[in-house]
This record gives structure tokens, sequence and C-alpha cells, in this order.
């Protein structure tokens, strides 16, 4: 139901490599079409999204999945730093990790994370979570139209 | 990866009775057992969640579906309540309605709903959409324990 004519553009947060390519060959066979950008740590998320140095020219993605165990700036921390920007926080976020701790799952929801989803460790699990999120969060959701 | 085996509890804040029962009929369709409550204005809904009146036994919901136009008060109201309520903020609020306007959408992420969901007039797309809250929800993702 995404209005865009345009690609969806995706922001994945997430260190470590297998993953990240596992994301992008399970998007990009996505019935809506879409465009994924990875950011490997917490601090050039948050450049990424306030578009400094090197980001000035990024586009604000319209949906962004993040890991909780991430280098320079945990996860919860970029969590909680987009929710709390007035121009950011409109802007989904599925949390995608591999904990299934309860503190961190609380953590997030207290955060206002849009969701929080748990990374299988088999392969083709993976695959299906991340079919599962397209299903849904490109499909049937509507996400907020940039607003600049 | 849901834990617990229970039936899933879900409170619809719905006053359109047409709506709200064909929600109930779309979840009975899934062959899930879900537990879903209906409450018809926003007051209400504030009721239930905080267990006022006569809601004083009232189960904690696992997932609100909010509408929008709601009576005696707004949905929009409602869920800025539910989210700055600390007790309440981290049941996920899936806002399903009629209203496709951009500033409803915006409005509604900015106060923190989780997904904002067009409720199509087409029954079979509802259906559709009632059996992905469903998966989504309560298959793949992982909510907080009560």
């Amino acid at each position: 139901m995404a209005r865009n004519v345009s690609a969806v553009e995706i922001l994945l947060v997430e260190d470590n490599p297998a993953d990240v390519r596992l994301t992008i060959e399970a998007l990009k066979d996505a019935k809506v079409s879409n465009k994924l950008h990875v950011a490997v740590d917490g601090v050039e998320a948050l450049s990424f999204l306030r578009r400094e140095g090197e980001y000035a020219d990024t586009v604000r993605p319209d949906l962004i999945l993040l890991d909780l165990n991430l280098p320079k700036k945990d996860g919860l921390v970029v969590l909680s730093e987009i929710k709390e920007d007035e121009s950011l926080k409109h802007i989904p976020v599925v949390v995608l990790t591999s904990s299934s701790e309860e503190k961190d799952i609380l953590a997030a929801y207290d955060h206002h994370v849009n969701a929080y989803v748990t990374k299988p460790m088999n392969l083709n699990d993976f695959l299906n979570v991340v079919k599962g999120l397209e299903d849904f969060w490109l499909s049937i959701v509507r996400l907020p139209l940039d607003g600049d | 990866m849901r834990r617990s085996s229970n039936a899933r509890v879900i409170l619809l804040v719905e006053d359109n009775p047409a709506d709200a029962r064909l929600t109930k009929e779309a979840f009975q369709e899934t062959g899930i057992s879900h537990r879903l409550y209906v409450v018809e204005d926003g007051v209400e809904a504030m009721s239930f969640l905080q267990r006022k009146g006569g809601y004083a036994d009232a189960v904690r919901p696992e997932l609100i579906l909010l509408d929008l136009n709601l009576p005696k008060k707004d949905g929009r109201q409602v869920l800025l309540e539910i989210k700055s309520d600390e007790s309440l903020r981290r049941i996920p609020v899936v806002v399903l309605t009629t209203s496709v306007a951009d500033h409803d959408i915006l409005r509604a992420y900015e106060s923190q709903a989780n997904a904002y969901i067009t409720k199509p007039v087409d029954m079979d797309r509802f259906l559709e959409i009632v059996n992905a809250i469903d998966k989504f929800w309560f298959k793949l993702a992982t909510l907080p324990l009560n």
C-alpha cells in the first residue's frame, strides 16, 4: 500500500557482513521495489540520518532495520536518539537482533521501537523473517511520506 | 517467535459495528484462537486499559487496533495517552483507519503509533490485512511480556 511510485528507502544498521548480505539478497526479490542503505555502526547510522559529513546528500529512509549490538554506539541508544529527534521520530524502526533477552525487548518497546523481531540463526528462517518484514512493512503498512 | 501459547489478546477500538464484526470474523478466519475485546469509543478504550469503572478485571491486551475517528475521545488523543503512559506505552498500537490523509499518517507515527494501516473497502483485502497483522505481530515479532 505504499503510495510512493519511487522505491521504498530502507536503512539497515548492521555490523555483521553475512547478515547484511543475506538481507540484501532477501530484499532483492521483493515485490515492492526498495533501495537498501547500510550503516555498519551506531555512529554511522545517526550521521546518515542527520545527513552529517559525507552523508549530506543522503535520502531520508522510509524504514529503519536496526541491530542492537553495534560498535561505537549501541542500538538501543541509536533507537532512543531517533525517537527523541523531532525530525526523525516518525520513521518506523524495526529492531532485528539475535538478542531475545527480556530486558532488551522491554527497553526497545519502552523507547518506542515500532516492532522487535528476533533474528533466527538458521539461514532459511532468517530469509523467511526478512520476507515477513517485507510482507508487512512494504505491502500492508502505510509508511509516512517523507516530510521534507 | 512468541513465547507463550495462550490465546492472543487484542483490544479493538472501533465505533463502527460493521467494521468491528468484520474484524472479528477475519480473526476467526485465521483459524487461530484470539480473544478480541471491542470498545466503541476513546473514553472506553482508556477505561479498559486503565482498568477503571466496569473494567476493573480487564486483561491487558498484547496488541491494540485503534481507529482514529472515534466518539467521545478521538483516536489520536487515545494514542497520545497510551504512548505517554509508563505502564501502557510498550503495548503495540496499530492504527487501523479509513483515513488516508498524509497528516494523519505522519502525526500517528510522530505520536509513536507502531504501525499505520488503511482499512480497505474490499472484503478480501480486509481479510488479507487481518491475516498480515496476525502473522506479523503474533508469529514474527517478539512482543513485550506483560
